[in-house]
């Protein structure tokens, strides 16, 4: 469970001494009816495809996960050891659901599906990534994407 | 991943998020979230539940119609399975016969390591061949040749670097990333295993010789004085939450 009470001390201890920024102000875009909605997925499990970089240590970059990417070709390379694998192991929509979306854009839940996504390795401190995802906004209005939903591992 | 939403929306983008830490979220107050009680690692409850996946998604899908936040829902379902899942303990489907003879303690363990491998294999390809997918070969190796570099490294202190472009610590990490995922899955494909993370996690880092090669591996890289190499042995290769398994037994 990802509930601190149940966990280990040294894992909550450690999880409550993550960087964790307060800002000043809390932005706020109305967007149109979630069936009006072009979405792109953002996760920070470390994802990427067999043939990118993997991942290190600082590492601030992002990763690029285009929609048609198969199951088969999706491998994680984060640094941390302190969570499950299994369940990506066993399914990888549990962690990133791409096959879910799919399902809603061809239902018409969703528009439809932005053509890249994107992945981070977290435990990064997330104003280290500023700057790099400022310049990702851009690259995703280009894609037409009007919302964003991110994943955490 | 709440600095990630409050970065998109100020550029002009409709965020949502799923939370795990809702102490973290609480504190950086993105825009909308979903927390959800899974556990890390399992953002979406349950591999192979796809109605409950799509519950979940949906759940925070539709935040993104809400018309004022900061928003920070509740999801209000535990994960399927979540229940029994320290009901039973996994039984050890390899057999560790003493090593014959005269072997060193790392001999004996190595030559364990190899037959593990050895005895897995064939649930592996199994499982690759059910799944139509693995998430082993971050290296690009077979297990067997992970497994080899590991090997090396205890036995001879150094190996070559099969690896492009990455450094031999990332390289030794990557292939204990490869191990685990071979074990992990072979062992899952076997008909009756359980499927829950904590039993799997049990059963690799208290019963296989796996991860007494990844731990004899962290303690040769706190050993050493490479920044790179230590940072390996302190945080990488083994979890916090098994560390317990391996501190009364600190030699090689």
């Amino acid at each position: 469970m990802a509930r601190l009470d149940r966990m280990p001390k040294q894992e909550r201890d450690h999880l409550l001494c993550l960087p964790c920024p307060t800002y000043d102000t809390t932005p706020w875009v109305d967007g149109p009816p979630l069936f009006m909605q072009r979405v792109a997925m953002v996760t920070t499990a470390g994802l990427h495809r067999r043939r990118d970089r993997p991942y290190g240590p600082g590492e601030v970059d992002y990763r690029i996960i285009p929609r048609e990417t198969g199951a088969s070709d999706l491998v994680m390379s984060h640094i941390s050891s302190n969570f499950d694998r299994t369940g990506f192991q066993q399914d990888w929509n549990v962690v990133f659901p791409l096959d879910r979306l799919r399902e809603l854009a061809d239902s018409g839940t969703i528009d439809s599906l932005a053509d890249f996504h994107y992945a981070f390795m977290g435990a990064t401190d997330p104003r280290q990534l500023e700057g790099t995802v400022r310049d990702l906004a851009a690259i995703m209005k280009n894609d037409g994407v009007n919302a964003v939903l991110l994943v955490p591992v | 991943m709440g600095g990630i939403a409050h970065y998109l929306e100020d550029e002009g983008l409709s965020t949502t998020q799923i939370s795990l830490i809702i102490e973290h979220t609480q504190t950086i107050r993105p825009p909308r979230a979903l927390w959800v009680p899974f556990e890390l690692g399992r953002p979406f409850g349950t591999p192979n539940e796809p109605e409950f996946q799509t519950r979940v998604l949906i759940s925070a899908l539709k935040l993104l119609e809400a018309k004022q936040g900061p928003v920070l829902e509740v999801f209000p379902e535990d994960a399927p399975g979540t229940a029994d899942a320290t009901a039973e303990t996994l039984a050890c489907p390899v057999s560790f016969a003493a090593p014959e003879g005269e072997k060193t303690p790392t001999a004996q363990l190595l030559q364990a390591f190899e037959n593990e491998i050895g005895r897995l294999r064939g649930w592996y390809d199994l499982s690759v061949e059910m799944r139509g997918r693995t998430t082993a070969g971050l290296t690009g190796l077979i297990p067997e040749e992970a497994a080899d570099l590991l090997a090396s490294y205890i036995r001879d202190g150094r190996a070559e670097n099969p690896v492009a472009d990455v450094s031999l610590a990332t390289a030794l990490r990557m292939a204990a990333e490869d191990i685990k995922a071979f074990y992990l899955e072979a062992i899952s494909a076997q008909p009756g295993q359980p499927q829950d993370s904590g039993r799997l996690a049990d059963w690799f880092w208290g019963k296989t010789a796996a991860a007494r090669v990844i731990n004899t591996l962290r303690e040769i890289c706190l050993t050493l004085d490479d920044k790179e190499f230590q940072i390996l042995g302190k945080l990488l290769l083994v979890p916090r939450a098994q560390m317990h398994r391996f501190e009364k037994n600190d030699s090689i």
